[in-house]
């Protein structure tokens, strides 16, 4: 390969990063929300695709793709208001219930997605940040969704409240220790209840990204997976929401590997690129799951990694 | 998650057979009346899902019925498809009994079906089809036992949580089958979909005399019974239950935990890896996408609601195969998109795990409250 062609295969791998990295993002932050608090939400693959389609068949029926996303994020907020509810009883599993969450989040997205598949609806418009570059490869891989910025700036938001509010004390102590918080008069059921219904919003917007802006329409094909490796992404980010941007743009990436080879004419391994994201995020559990460092950032009442 | 498995015996103090039976008997009726009470809310539930979507739920039921049940026909059509749900949902039951929650069995399927097929274009037309057959089931339940045997692997070695791994390893089985299938092994004569050379009829695995069932379903009951014995009247089993139930008492006994994990893991996948084979050799006669039919999710309820009791899990497979096999059915009598079985069967898991709870409140599954304990 010379030096063009590695350009043009950068140039589309920081594409792929900027355009496929938002639902990894969302879902890895609502996850992380919700893990910080002691409690693990495996369901929200369904919540992504329950999103899409909501946001989908909003903005088809309203006109308007940021109602869209309001309408996508209320729907993710409900499944995990059912998970958030559910988990609180005594004896129930929180791991088998998101497995459940997940077939049924995704049967309702089908059940009533299936009269959405034709329609066009109104997209969101994306923002060109590129042009100055004079490089038209360069500007386009540089069209921004807006997505992405009220994602990165969401981040933030939970980055600074985790260590700088009384919401955000709260919401790790209950996932350190719930008898310490119990013993401070907090209702731990109640915290983990709110992080859960808030987790769900947030990964329900990224299904929103997926119907909306990229791909950009409707199928059941839409999500294979992004939903569960934004979970297996947050330990890998340690419950930083910092750190869940990182590794969201790093699985855009990945994921961008088949589709810019092919962009120069590498077809070889087309569907064995199509594994890279799985791949990578195995890798990446083998690597942080048993690490000292993952250890120390654990929430301590998290079942997921005992 | 040791929770959903069944309790080991408990101990009694005063032996006294008939009582002991009896109430027994009672207390494992719970296990019974709390899993078919969550079957009769779902179907509750269902309803008046259907009815607020203005569909009649008695057509549904009736349908059902119908295409599962109701003709020889189609109780042969419904075995056919409980056969590759029993092989599933024991990948399921037998890693919960050792506290996993295995929900990769459609991966173990594909890859496993994908190897039986790969594994016989060589010897089609060349070696006898007997041979090749047991070959193909060996091929299929190997790579199987691999797939899901890593995802316990990497639990034990390096705690890697089994559920995300095991469904990672779902997709990359696929893809792994996709790559071939769309590349190397494409039988370039089939213009329509992407598939592996046929196997032709005389490489296929017949049905029981007598019936139109393959024999995926006798090989079905037979391993979830071999399955049953190993778990509840071996060491093995034994060994594997006290890990289930706690694991570090199980290290400090001196149990070979690790071993344990990987051996149940490997286990569970060769029996959804057979289902492929069956799937491959017995239904499709090639590799394709369909045989990604989502069996090993229907597994994992099928699995739970049985109590990941193998035993239970025939039945449950043969209601839930039922389920499966009128769904073409109700979907044109009732004009209703395909994915109402998925709806239904997420809502019966959701209920079904919330109905949990309820063990150990209702006073008369306890016997003699109190008087029997240490």
């Amino acid at each position: 390969m010379n030096d063009s062609l590695v350009t043009t295969v950068l140039i589309a791998l920081l594409g792929g990063a900027l355009r496929v990295s938002t639902p990894f993002m969302f879902v890895a932050l609502g996850e992380c929300l919700t893990e910080k608090s002691g409690r693990v939400n495996l369901g929200l693959e369904g919540t992504l695709v329950l999103g899409a389609v909501s946001a989908y068949a909003t903005s088809y029926h309203s006109g308007s793709p940021w109602l869209g996303v309001l309408a996508a994020g209320c729907a993710g907020a409900s499944l995990g208001a059912i998970h958030g509810f559910v988990c609180k009883l005594p004896r129930v599993n929180d791991i088998a219930i998101g497995i459940a969450m997940m077939l049924f989040g995704t049967g309702i997205a089908f059940f009533f997605g299936k009269a959405y598949i034709q329609p066009t609806a109104p997209r969101l418009e994306s923002i060109s940040l590129g042009d100055w570059t004079g490089n038209l490869k360069l500007a386009t891989a540089l069209q921004i969704n807006p997505l992405l910025i009220v994602g990165v700036v969401t981040a933030f938001v939970l980055w600074w409240a985790f260590a700088n509010t009384r919401w955000g004390l709260l919401v790790r102590m209950s996932g350190d220790s719930a008898p310490a918080a119990r013993a401070m008069g907090v209702s731990v059921d109640l915290v983990r209840f709110l992080a859960t219904v808030a987790g769900g919003f947030l990964a329900g917007v990224g299904g929103a990204f997926l119907s909306l802006y990229y791909p950009g329409s409707w199928n059941q094909g839409l999500s294979s997976g992004q939903g569960l490796m934004a979970v297996a992404l947050v330990i890998f980010a340690r419950w930083n929401p910092l750190r869940c941007v990182a590794a969201a743009l790093l699985f855009g990436a990945t994921g961008a590997i088949g589709p810019a080879l092919q962009s120069v004419g590498v077809t070889q391994g087309y569907y064995f690129f199509n594994a890279a994201p799985y791949i990578l995020t195995l890798l990446i559990m083998v690597a942080s799951a048993g690490s000292q460092k993952a250890a120390r950032d654990v929430p301590g009442e998290l079942s997921i990694t005992k | 998650m040791s929770d959903n498995a069944a309790p080991l015996g408990q101990i009694h103090l005063k032996p006294s057979p008939m009582r002991d039976a009896l109430a027994r008997l009672r207390r494992d009726s719970e296990y019974i009346a709390i899993p078919l009470l969550a079957l009769l809310i779902s179907a509750a539930a269902f309803s008046l899902f259907l009815l607020a979507v203005g569909k009649s739920p008695l057509d549904f039921f009736e349908l059902v019925h119908r295409g599962g049940f109701g003709s020889a026909f189609s109780i042969q059509n419904t075995l056919q498809r409980a056969a590759p749900l029993i092989l599933t949902a024991l990948a399921v039951a037998i890693p919960a009994r050792i506290g996993l929650v295995i929900i990769g069995g459609e991966g173990a399927l594909v890859i496993g079906g994908f190897t039986s097929a790969a594994i016989a274009i060589p010897m089609i037309d060349h070696a006898p089809p007997m041979l090749t057959l047991i070959i193909m089931a060996l091929a299929g339940a190997l790579t199987g036992g691999i797939w899901i045997g890593l995802a316990g692997l990497l639990r034990h070695a390096r705690g890697v949580n089994e559920t995300i791994s095991s469904l990672l390893l779902t997709y990359i089985g696929i893809a792994v089958m996709n790559f071939f299938v769309e590349g190397a092994l494409r039988d370039l004569t089939n213009p329509n979909k992407p598939s592996t050379k046929p196997l032709g009829d005389a490489y296929m695995v017949g049905k029981i005399p007598g019936t139109d069932v393959h024999w995926g379903f006798a090989a079905g009951i037979l391993i979830a019974i071999f399955l049953h014995v190993l778990m509840t009247r071996t060491t093995f089993g034994f060994a594997a239950r006290v890990t289930g139930g706690n694991p570090r008492a199980a290290m400090a006994q001196g149990l070979p935990v690790g071993k344990l994990i990987v051996i149940c893991c490997a286990l569970a996948g060769a029996c959804a890896g057979l289902a492929g084979f069956f799937e491959v050799a017995a239904i499709q006669g090639r590799a394709n996408a369909s045989i990604a039919a989502g069996y090993g999710f229907t597994g994992i309820l099928v699995s739970f609601l049985a109590r990941h009791n193998p035993i239970a899990i025939i039945v449950v497979a043969i209601m839930f195969g039922g389920i499966v096999a009128s769904g073409g059915l109700v979907q044109r009598r009732m004009d209703l998109p395909d994915a109402t079985v998925l709806v239904l069967q997420g809502m019966t898991f959701v209920i079904l795990l919330v109905s949990e709870t309820l063990y150990g409140r209702f006073a008369f599954f306890r016997d003699d409250a109190g008087r029997d304990r240490t």
